[in-house]
């Protein structure tokens, strides 16, 4: 029975929701395709995290070893030089995440394994190949993929796209291997995690956003914009671009990087909508955008969408507001 | 500090209404499209440069494109780069992130440098591999995402953008290829002038045959995909709101009104 490997990824000790996200999808393409799933585990203390993942999988893949206490792409790829060849798994899981990212491409060149990354679909037809789904072009372009024939692939999965929730009901069961010594290694060494501190205003705790992207043009026109948001009594948040530029502290980005946020109201202005951003605001009550491209991805998501240049729209809606106190 | 960047030449689609050939093969539009630096890369370009201007020595730009993909070259040597080179070859179209890699490595091995960089992504593919598939190839050490930039006397501490607000500091041994985030920089403004300044630089200019490459390994035949069908993305969920001016903006304060409890 064909094999699909999930390659587990934790921070701290905990798991990222990218694991269970991949396992829910090893799952689905193992329940239709009679394949068997296996979670990789590589770890400095796997006794808390194991348990997590035996409902999951049917085998749970473990190497335990100090230096496995935080991602590196040396020791990952050194532990899959063993395995990959002692286990044969036709289908690889990643997370398109930083490990993911980090890890995969060298993966794919090291062992001679084709490698699609960020895919948000993946189909195993009846003839057996392999179907990809991506996003292209910033998300303005579907791209469907068909994978030339191959006894292994590796996909990098999207943070976000397949849900977790369910309860998978496999029963997973223990294996060990060891991995060789790492001593001629280190070419990058971890150091440490930097949780930026927020100094200025706390935007997760904010009723209402004013959420500006790089459609505002340039740092004088944040004036406007805060001026919006203060005759609403909203917070001014803002898109990857815009913190880029400096225009507004790093403390002030949505999105996968920067700050998941759950706004009553989130009011996108200029923002186009990339998948990165939309994971940080997503679940927000009320999604309003603005946008002067009507096929910017950001009113997939939106509740109410508004093709229009911010620079009439600003001044007008900020006067609804001035008049009304 | 001598150091090779890989820069790549993609259609700029912000604000553009763009549609597909009936094949589905490609953007139908594409001439429409103006063209310009991949945004990683010009970060990149930035650094690469910043790091010259502070610790001496070179920089040496490549891209595999075709003869207009000059034009992200001459702006990288406005910018401060000493040097660049061409790929240009029909051949690599269809190459997959191993193909684009390989051909990258070709002309790499025969470099000498510390420090590569590349963008953390391209625009339009958006692989976000070909940076470390190349340090493979080349056995260099290599850190991706990167946000910020040390230089100590033997290696980099390297910043590395995690999910979740959260950085990884990472050392690395050189020579190493470093992944570039968007946002480690400011990126200098290059002016019209600025570019007329390096229209006589030479720009060095290679192919597959010349690099010896086996076309089996690049463009379509390479590529570990057999068919791309690309579509526009189904129509939003969005109710979109159209009217005047003052009508829109009258229906947006009610709901704003209504949905955040504001009078």
């Amino acid at each position: 029975m064909p094999e699909i490997f999930v390659v587990t990824e934790h921070r701290k000790g905990k798991f990222r929701d990218i694991t269970f996200e991949m396992l829910a999808l090893a799952d689905s393409l193992a329940s239709a395709n009679n394949c068997s799933v296996t979670a990789i585990l590589l770890t400095d203390n796997a006794s808390g995290l194991s348990e997590k993942l035996r409902s999951a999988c049917d085998c749970i893949l473990v190497a335990e070893d100090p230096a496995f206490a935080n991602y590196s792409y040396d020791e990952y790829l050194a532990a899959f030089e063993k395995i990959i060849g002692q286990r044969n798994p036709s289908l690889i899981l990643v997370g398109n995440t930083a490990m993911g990212m980090d890890l995969a491409p060298a993966m794919s060149t090291r062992f001679s394994i084709p490698c699609v990354s960020d895919c948000v679909n993946v189909e195993i037809s009846d003839d057996g190949s392999l179907k990809l789904k991506r996003q292209i072009y910033g998300g303005k372009i579907d791209a469907s993929l068909i994978m030339k024939p191959s006894p292994r692939y590796i996909v990098t999965v999207r943070a976000g796209v397949f849900s977790a929730d369910g309860n998978i009901g496999r029963n997973a069961k223990i294996e060990n291997f060891s991995v060789p010594a790492f001593d001629n290694l280190k070419r990058r060494q971890f150091i440490e995690y930097i949780e930026e501190i927020t100094e200025d205003v706390d935007i997760t705790a904010a009723d209402i956003l004013v959420s500006v992207g790089r459609g505002i043009g340039k740092s004088e026109n944040i004036a406007l914009v805060q001026e919006f948001a203060d005759a609403i009594g909203a917070t001014v948040s803002c898109s990857r671009p815009v913190a880029d530029k400096g225009w507004l502290p790093k403390s002030r980005q949505v999105g996968t990087s920067g700050k998941t946020v759950k706004p009553k109201i989130y009011i996108a202005l200029g923002i186009s909508g990339a998948f990165q951003h939309q994971a940080g605001m997503k679940n927000a009550g009320t999604i309003i955008a603005v946008n002067k491209d009507p096929n910017a991805p950001i009113f997939n998501i939106a509740h109410y969408g508004i093709v229009m240049d911010l620079f009439q729209f600003l001044p007008r809606i900020t006067e609804k507001f001035k008049q009304g106190a | 500090m001598d150091i090779v960047i890989c820069v790549k030449q993609v259609p700029e689609v912000k604000d553009a209404d763009l549609s597909i050939n009936k094949e589905g093969t490609d953007i139908d539009n594409r001439d429409d499209l103006v063209m310009t630096i991949n945004e990683w890369d010009n970060y990149a370009v930035e650094e690469g440069v910043r790091l010259k201007e502070t610790y001496g020595g070179t920089v040496t730009l490549i891209t595999i494109g075709d003869e207009d993909a000059e034009d992200i070259l001459r702006r990288g040597l406005a910018m401060g780069a000493d040097n660049a080179i061409l790929i240009d070859d029909e051949a690599f179209k269809g190459s997959d992130a191993q193909g684009i890699a390989t051909g990258l490595y070709e002309v790499l091995k025969d470099l000498e440098f510390d420090l590569v960089l590349t963008g953390v992504q391209s625009f339009d593919d958006g692989w976000g591999q070909v940076g470390v598939m190349l340090a493979e190839l080349m056995n260099l050490s290599y850190a991706t995402l990167a946000v910020k930039i040390n230089v100590q006397e033997k290696g980099l501490i390297i910043h590395r953008e995690l999910e979740s607000n959260t950085l990884e500091k990472v050392k690395l041994s050189l020579p190493a290829l470093l992944t570039i985030q968007t946002g480690i920089n400011t990126p200098r403004y290059v002016s019209i002038m600025g570019i007329r300044k390096v229209r006589n630089i030479g720009i060095e200019e290679t192919d597959a045959e010349e690099l010896n490459l086996p076309l089996d390994q690049i463009g379509f035949e390479g590529s570990c995909i057999s068919l791309r069908k690309l579509s526009l993305p189904p129509a939003g969920k969005a109710e979109m709101l159209t009217g005047s001016l003052d009508a829109v903006c009258e229906t947006v304060a009610d709901i704003i009104r209504k949905k955040g409890g504001i009078s």
